[in-house]
């Protein structure tokens, strides 16, 4: 057992840490506020590596070990967790292909990552068909040597600005998770249609549309696995992305309780800055306290991908409870800051935003518990 | 006999440098400590006049070396000069001004002594030859660290703002000496960029008035105020690297260290670098929009509120005081 | 022509560490600092960088010194984009001739053309190794190295070296930041700089540079093996805080900063 980062993990952090504190946040307010695409920053992220870290070296990418990703993840959501999502999507897009390609899928759908600043979306999620993946109505017929593609996906990640797009898909509904597979989209083909952005609550920086299919030709060598695979696609997929979204839950709590201990010293009420009361003391040590616990958990459950270890159980512990933690420590920041914590002026409120989304996204705090409780349950 | 001796920064007008008094007391405290004599080097094209000028302050003598090669202060054609010099009159200690000039030379003077150096003192300690030691900053003036050096020269810089100027006291002897020229110069002054001012000079004023990023870049009302009060101009390294003002106005760690007797900073937050540079400043005034900003932890007097209302504000009362 | 550039990459606190310190006076508190590249030596990597990019390729060699600690800065230099680095292995204090000497023997054995140097580094406050390596070696200096152009403008933003090589690099020609203004030398080559903060804006180091950095050699000397003398002539006997200002007071309007500065400080 050693718990420390390794020489080239502190490097790596160090990098994302500086490109956090000195490129995201500063732009991180503007933003928010304007609900505009940071295209520029994702590029000055890209030109450093700090994105597509999973490509494989084969295919001229880094392949960073899971747990970097993870070390890399909380910088960049301390940063700004929308624009860390907004980040974090193209690997989460390129993981199906990373997982599941084809050794001239992964040079086809890979490289060119690492070659010019792309973008790429990960579209799962539908209208109807949010935790129930199995529900999904988005169909692919095949004709000859190509699927007719036909349907919506909701929620999906720099859908408007993205290049390529990995699409889950039935051959038929009615076989439920039996059905599914993942089609690789390039471009805009005719019949693809992009929705206007949603006004979202928090992570107000991330570019999140809806895609809509009508009749939309796909290659066939754009399949991903076979047909009926996909389910299992999208769930390693998720159990690969998990702990990069705790982490983002990690890396929001952590700015929210640095904001807060400033504050706390500097405050004055009674005579002596608010830090002197127990009340507030205490909420800072259980801010502290949890966001290290989740940062630990989220740390194991990546070293057990890196391991070759299944890590379903522990990344559902990590992303449970590290969103749900971030949740409460973003809410006792804006407590500590009163009046002024509810004020746009003050940096703490677009936390607690920031932070309800990381509860609903990739697997609900309640489908975490599921989870949970089928792996506990399960067998005999 | 431990002898110190002076280097007197030669600016291009002949004129002397302010800087050089204080360096010339730092070297008479040395010399009462260790019985020695206190010697002063001019080094010019023609030396002789300001060496007339600094024999007036309290220095034994007055080493005057004159040649074309000397026509500019560079460290290739001083630095041979000064060290031959030292060895001649058997000095222990070779000091400097820690101005640009002086940082940039003393250590090739030392070099060519084989002599340690301590740059940037800011007192001289003990009281004899045997005992003396420097107190010097450490860490852009976290640490005061005493240090002991322990070679037969020993070299240093010294900082201005730490020692009075030397008062006239009597006169000194001339002596003028010829350096030999190095065989080929290594390096020559093209060409020098003022950053011209009506001002003081940041370093030598009396009242400092300095704005940071909370001017957005304009400094009409800095300007303003500091035109009313005599005072210099000084700006932080926001505003520098922004390109907003001159970098020889940064006042900090990196830009100059000054002590005025009244320091007055507008929207500037206080960043360590910057405090570093003005913490020695008597009084120190502070006006800036954010209450909580860290420079309200070093100021006397501390006004939140818009500098473009108090600075005109301000000025105006100082006009009226008149 | 491709040129070859040696530069430095000391082990600094952090400068936004909060130095304190011992009981005794005797040294820092080196608990909870974070360590970095003396980010006058960064500039310095960041300028031979450029240079080499503009004069067609070449090496930038990063020397250290100090104990195993000092890989992680060289491994930063490295990343960054340097070619090769040198440590040299040494524990306990250390002046600024021994630092000149290690240098200056470095530099006969690997023959660059320019040395780069931050003009001092953050912890000792010195500003001196680069003028001991140039007058040691019959060398040029040019110290404070600067530029024009603000940190922000155009030029810097494509990363083009302020420092101008003449391409029989028979001399260098260096923008100065001086007393009163900028000044502009032309120094001989070979010539030994040393950086001051406006040079550049420091690249970051990237993650494939962070990952090709564990691959380039890291060579050991130590300044015994150098045939230098590693006892330092300056002994720091004590260490303490400068003295604290008072606390100060807010007022609430210009009328009552005046009547302060008047009755009070007598400033006005």
């Amino acid at each position: 057992m050693n718990f420390d980062l390794t020489d080239d993990l502190k490097a790596l952090q160090e990098t994302a840490r500086k490109f956090g504190r000195e490129v995201m946040r500063p732009k991180a307010a503007h933003y928010d506020e304007t609900g505009h695409f940071p295209k520029e920053i994702i590029q000055q992220a890209w030109e450093l590596g700090l994105i597509n870290m999973t490509i494989p070296q084969a295919n001229g990418g880094i392949e960073l070990s899971h747990l970097a990703q993870a070390v890399v993840a909380e910088e960049l959501a301390w940063g700004c967790s929308g624009m860390a999502t907004s980040m974090i999507a193209n690997d989460l897009a390129l993981l199906p292909i990373v997982l599941a390609g084809t050794p001239e899928q992964k040079e086809k759908f890979l490289r060119p990552f690492t070659e010019k600043f792309l973008l790429a979306s990960f579209g799962l999620t539908e209208p109807g068909a949010g935790s129930d993946v199995a529900g999904m109505r988005c169909t692919a017929r095949r004709e000859g040597d190509h699927y007719v593609l036909n349907g919506q996906k909701q929620w999906i990640t720099n859908g408007e600005y993205a290049d390529q797009y990995s699409i889950f898909c039935t051959t038929d509904p009615a076989k439920k998770h039996k059905g599914i597979m993942c089609l690789v989209v390039q471009g805009r083909p005719k019949g693809f249609t992009v929705g206007k952005h949603e006004n979202k609550m928090g992570q107000r920086a991330s570019n999140t549309v809806t895609l809509t299919f009508e009749d939309v030709k796909v290659p066939v060598e754009n399949r991903i696995g076979q047909e009926g695979e996909g389910f299992l696609i999208a769930m390693n997929t998720l159990d690969n992305s998990r702990p990069l979204t705790a982490m983002f839950a990690v890396g929001n709590a952590r700015a929210a309780m640095e904001h807060a201990i400033d504050y706390a010293k500097q405050r004055q009420q009674f005579g002596k800055p608010i830090a002197d009361f127990q009340g507030i003391q205490f909420l800072i040590a259980d801010m502290a306290a949890e966001t290290h616990a989740a940062r630990l958990l989220t740390y194991q459950s990546a070293w057990m991908l890196d391991a070759g270890q299944r890590n379903t159980l522990v990344s559902s512990y990590a992303k449970r409870f590290a969103a749900d933690m971030a949740m409460k420590a973003t809410t006792d920041a804006v407590q500590i800051f009163g009046g002024y914590g509810y004020s746009k002026e003050y940096p703490v409120e677009k936390l607690m935003r920031d932070a309800k989304l990381i509860q609903i996204y990739e697997g609900t705090s309640q489908v975490q518990r599921l989870v949970i409780a089928r792996e506990l349950l399960k067998g005999s | 006999m431990s002898n110190v001796l002076i280097v007197v920064e030669a600016q291009p007008d002949g004129s002397l440098r302010k800087a050089t008094l204080n360096a010339l007391t730092a070297g008479a405290q040395i010399a009462a400590k260790t019985g020695g004599e206190l010697h002063a080097v001019v080094l010019a094209k023609d030396a002789g006049p300001l060496a007339n000028v600094v024999k007036e302050y309290g220095v034994k003598v007055v080493h005057a070396g004159s040649g074309a090669h000397l026509a500019q202060f560079t460290a290739d054609a001083v630095a041979p000069a000064v060290a031959e010099l030292a060895v001649a009159i058997k000095a222990s200690y070779v000091g400097v001004a820690a101005t640009q000039a002086g940082r940039d030379v003393m250590p090739r003077i030392a070099a060519r002594l084989k002599a340690a150096m301590a740059s940037e003192i800011l007192s001289v300690v003990g009281s004899s030859a045997a005992d003396l030691q420097f107190t010097r900053p450490m860490w852009a003036g976290a640490v005061i660290a005493t240090v002991k050096l322990s070679t037969p020269i020993v070299c240093f810089s010294a900082r201005t703002t730490e020692f009075p100027q030397a008062q006239k006291a009597g006169s000194g002897e001339v002596r003028a000496f010829t350096p030999a020229a190095p065989a080929k110069a290594l390096q020559k002054v093209v060409s020098f960029k003022e950053v011209k001012s009506a001002r003081p000079a940041l370093t030598e004023a009396r009242v400092v008035v300095s704005g940071g990023r909370g001017t957005k870049g304009d400094f009409k009302p800095i300007e303003g105020l500091a035109d009313e009060l005599g005072a210099a101009v000084g700006a932080s390294r926001a505003v520098c690297d922004a390109g907003w003002q001159p970098n020889d106005l940064q006042v900090g760690q990196t830009g100059k260290v000054v002590a005025p007797q009244l320091y007055i900073a507008a929207g500037i937050s206080g960043a360590i670098q910057h405090i570093a540079g003005m913490k020695g400043s008597k009084t120190i005034v502070a006006i800036n929009k954010d209450g909580e900003a860290p420079i309200f932890q070093v100021a006397d007097y501390g006004l939140v509120g818009d500098l473009f209302k108090a600075l005109p504000e301000l000025q105006a009362a100082v006009k009226a005081a008149k | 022509m491709p040129i070859k550039i040696l530069v430095t990459a000391k082990r600094v606190e952090d400068y936004e560490s909060k130095i304190k310190v011992n009981a005794q006076g005797t040294g820092i508190v080196q608990e909870g600092l974070k360590y970095k590249i003396n980010p006058f030596d960064e500039i310095g990597v960041e300028e031979a960088l450029r240079l080499v990019a503009k004069h067609g390729g070449g090496e930038v060699v990063v020397v250290s010194i100090g104990t195993k600690d000092v890989h992680e800065q060289l491994r930063h230099a490295l990343a960054m984009g340097a070619t090769k680095a040198i440590w040299v292995n040494h524990t306990g204090p250390l002046d600024q001739m021994t630092v000149a000497g290690c240098l200056q023997k470095l530099i006969e054995k690997e023959k660059p053309h320019l040395a780069i140097l931050g003009k001092q580094s953050i912890d000792d406050d010195q500003n001196q190794v680069g003028q001991y390596l140039a007058e040691w070696l019959g060398w040029s200096q040019a110290t404070f190295a600067s530029k024009e152009e603000s940190l922000e403008s155009e030029a810097e933003k494509t990363k083009q070296p302020a420092l101008k090589l003449a391409a029989d690099l028979s001399t260098i020609t260096v923008v100065r930041e001086v007393d009163g203004g900028l000044e502009t030398v032309e120094c001989t080559m070979p010539c030994v700089v040393t950086t001051d903060l406006r040079l550049n804006q420091p690249r970051y180091a990237s993650l494939p540079g962070i990952m090709k950095a564990k691959s380039k050699p890291i060579e050991e000397h130590t300044p015994a093996s150098l045939g230098v003398d590693g006892a330092s002539k300056i002994a720091v006997t004590k260490m303490e805080l400068p003295p604290a200002r008072k606390a100060g007071i807010k007022v609430p309007d210009v009328a009552a900063l005046v009547d302060k500065l008047k009755t009070e400080a007598k400033a006005l």
